[in-house]
């Protein structure tokens, strides 16, 4: 679904990604993996021009994400960002039905589509009059779930979208997050430095190191066959909790 | 005329944007409107000249409007019919010739010139008779030998061919410390001897009041200041009867007579001009007050109030909805291009810096040439529309810039175009920030329209003014307080639109 050739991004001078290669295949679920500044974030927002690349290519769909196409691969994209990324002045529904309301659909078929997302993702329905300050930080991650798959895009970008809730509200989004792209069966990307979290969901699984891909495949292939010392270095370090005797 | 002008008050809403637009007033019962210069005695004459149009059977007001060149302006544009001037001055300062035959020079200006009102009101110059009598001063020249004597003169004395310029020229005289200042503050200056000198209206109520000598033109510098009416050759064909009353004041008015009213108006009494003026009109020429005098909105507190109010929020509002319309482009544009931004802000940073006063004086002659129009509401309007334009331009700019990157990015992640992101999410985030630079745009407004009155466009700033040149306290007070509440209102009324906006944000 995305295709990335020899794609470099340089920040003030230090080169931040690349040169990369990476084909995201269509209905699958990527986890882009690694530790800070390794470069999974630009990755991920050059899938939709957020970042422009200073060399090489991006594709969605065969087409070149340039300029004059990111409107069109963004609406047919979903990108959920950590907390969400809620607007603070809209409530709850109007956040989900901000692009609707732009599109000028009527008032049934947001309606009708508002009691879709919610049901997907298990929203309460009375909660969707609220403002995002008065909402939890697991509703406010589902509200901006809703919002991303408002238009029923092709393919979801999340961005470390648990990264700020507690481990028992993760752990319960983790497992519904992953009913819903099994369900879905949408074209996903996600970015974690958890690897037992990228284990879960992934598909295949991209790990990063200063810019660079280091190993592309299973969660098992870069716990049994790592391709260097640091992919190991990287797996050993997410050790399990060590319950005192 | 009352109710006109209540109904013009009701209107309000509608009719703010329209002294915008010159020519917009309805031309066809236009009232004769008497000129007046921001001192008692111009306002006195002019208040005769009002009351002696209505005896004429003319819808009538007065318009006090700060020096001579503005009330020239007024009187060659059509702002005002008439107004009350001194020979001395149209030679020296408006025709700046002295021309052989008076009235064929201003009938080039399709002006016209009555014969003298009787008495003079020449220029000259007061000292404490003390001071005087200790240096042995009677005479201007005697001030040759005594150059350390500190000077305090209007600005208008300071700058005018016949004021302290050509008498330090014609006397040879090597004063140095010499200032600038109001009128009624040089005399009060004079009495607890801040000053040594001023310049003195022969016909100044203070002159008795303080008991000031009055030093011998001994050389022959001042020219004869006669009072006359000036008025528009056209009066004369559309109010045929007002021309008529306005003249019978000629030869009428003696100097002891005039020194009298000047006194009342600015002494202890503090009494009305409009009183002083209507007293004389009856006593002398037989003319009682027209119902339509005594009615006015002027008569009382509350209807004067009504009336400045008015005045004071038809400038205001127009510009402060113009600097709106206005600075949130300019503030929109300044956060999207960061180096044209750069340029905004530093243009709409140097305006304020300009004073104030300055600016309004500056936008006299702009909106001449804009409107043709350079007295009144427009310039005034003008120049606080400039100067309600740095708070919001900045405030848009920095609620603009100041929206988190993770907001801004995931409204361009949705694929809205850039004028419905900024209408529907960023606008929206930086409207507390906005309203906050309207509502302090909105009170500096408030405050410096006040300075409109220098330049007659009404106001609290008139009352403030006249109470400056009558020292009279409670006058000015009814101009300051209603400012002050004006602005607290205000300030209320953001407070509880901010409140309503934060509590969604």
């Amino acid at each position: 679904m995305f295709q990335l050739t020899a794609v470099t991004k340089v920040y003030s001078g230090r080169p931040a990604l690349g040169p990369l290669t990476l084909d995201v295949p269509a209905g699958q679920t990527t986890v882009l993996i690694g530790p800070s500044g390794c470069g999974k974030s630009t990755l991920i927002r050059l899938l939709i021009g957020l970042v422009e690349p200073d060399a090489g290519t991006v594709a969605f769909n065969r087409t070149a994400v340039t300029q004059s196409t990111t409107r069109n691969v963004r609406r047919r994209t979903g990108y959920v960002i950590q907390d969400g990324g809620l607007f603070p002045h809209m409530t709850a529904r109007e956040n989900v039905t901000l692009m609707a309301r732009h599109l000028g659909w009527d008032r049934a078929r947001i309606d009708k589509r508002v009691s879709e997302l919610a049901e997907l993702t298990q929203f309460p329905i009375d909660g969707l009059n609220r403002y995002p300050e008065q909402i939890s930080g697991g509703q406010r991650q589902r509200v901006g779930l809703m919002r991303a798959l408002l238009l029923d895009p092709d393919a979801l970008l999340l961005d470390e979208p648990l990264g700020a809730l507690d481990p028992l509200v993760r752990a319960e989004l983790q497992s519904e997050l992953r009913d819903i792209f099994r369900s879905l069966g949408k074209t996903v990307v996600l970015v974690t430095h958890d690897l037992g979290e990228a284990a879960f969901f992934a598909d295949q699984v991209v790990l990063l190191r200063d810019g660079q891909i280091v190993q592309q495949g299973s969660a098992a292939d870069l716990w049994h066959r790592p391709a260097d010392p640091f992919v190991t270095r990287f797996v050993q370090a997410q050790r399990g909790p060590e319950v005192p005797a | 005329m009352k109710r006109a002008k209540l109904s013009a008050v009701a209107c309000s809403a509608m009719f703010l944007l329209l002294p915008l637009l010159p020519g917009c007033s309805a031309p066809a019962k236009k009232p004769v409107v008497i000129g007046a210069k921001k001192f008692t005695e111009s306002v006195i004459l002019a208040e005769m000249g009002t009351q002696l149009a209505r005896a004429g059977g003319a819808e009538s007001r007065g318009d006090d409007l700060g020096g001579t060149p503005a009330l020239w302006l007024a009187l060659t544009q059509g702002d005002i019919d008439a107004y009350p001037e001194y020979t001395g001055t149209i030679r020296r300062q408006i025709l700046k010739g002295d021309p052989p035959d008076l009235a064929a020079a201003l009938a080039v200006h399709g002006v016209r010139i009555s014969k003298p009102l009787g008495f003079r009101n020449n220029y000259a110059l007061g000292m404490r008779k003390d001071v005087a009598a200790a240096k042995g001063i009677t005479s201007i020249s005697h001030l040759r030998a005594h150059p350390e004597l500190r000077c305090g003169f209007i600005h208008e004395f300071l700058d005018r061919p016949d004021g302290w310029p050509g008498v330090k020229k014609h006397y040879v005289l090597s004063h140095t410390s010499v200032q600038g200042m109001n009128h009624t503050l040089a005399y009060r200056a004079l009495v607890e001897k801040a000053i040594d000198l001023t310049e003195v209206y022969t016909t100044d109520g203070e002159i008795a009041q303080y008991d000031l000598l009055v030093l011998n033109d001994d050389q022959n510098f001042f020219p004869a200041y006669e009072a006359v009416w000036l008025y528009r050759a056209d009066l004369a064909d559309r109010h045929p009867k007002v021309v008529e009353q306005l003249l019978r004041l000629e030869g009428h008015i003696s100097e002891p007579q005039m020194q009298q009213m000047n006194c009342l108006a600015q002494g202890e009494q503090k009494k009305d001009e409009r009183e002083v003026a209507g007293e004389f009109l009856n006593q002398s020429l037989g003319i009682t007050n027209t119902p339509a005098s005594t009615a006015s909105a002027d008569g009382s507190l509350a209807g004067r109030l009504a009336e400045t109010t008015y005045e004071h929020l038809r400038l205001v509002v127009p510009s402060l909805l113009a600097a709106v319309l206005v600075a949130v482009p300019l503030g929109v544009i300044a956060a999207r291009r960061p180096r044209l931004g750069n340029m905004i802000l530093a243009t709409t940073g140097v305006l304020q810096t300009i004073p104030s006063l300055a600016l309004l004086l500056f936008m006299i002659p702009v909106m001449m040439f804009l409107v043709g129009k350079g007295t009144g509401p427009p310039p005034a309007i003008a120049a606080l529309f400039l100067y309600s334009l740095l708070p919001i331009v900045r405030n848009t700019h920095s609620g603009l810039t100041g929206i988190p990157g993770t907001l801004r990015e995931s409204a361009e992640a949705l694929g809205l175009p850039p004028l419905a992101k900024l209408w529907r999410v960023e606008l929206p985030l930086a409207a507390p920030m906005i309203l906050a630079g309207v509502r302090t745009a909105a009170v500096i407004n408030v405050g410096t329209a006040t300075l409109g009155g220098f330049i007659g466009a009404g106001g609290y700033g008139r009352p403030i003014l006249r109470g400056i040149d009558k020292f009279d306290i409670p006058l000015m007070l009814e101009g300051a307080i209603p400012a002050a509440v004006l602005a607290l209102v205000i300030e209320a009324v953001f407070g509880l639109v901010e409140r309503f906006f934060a509590r969604r944000a």
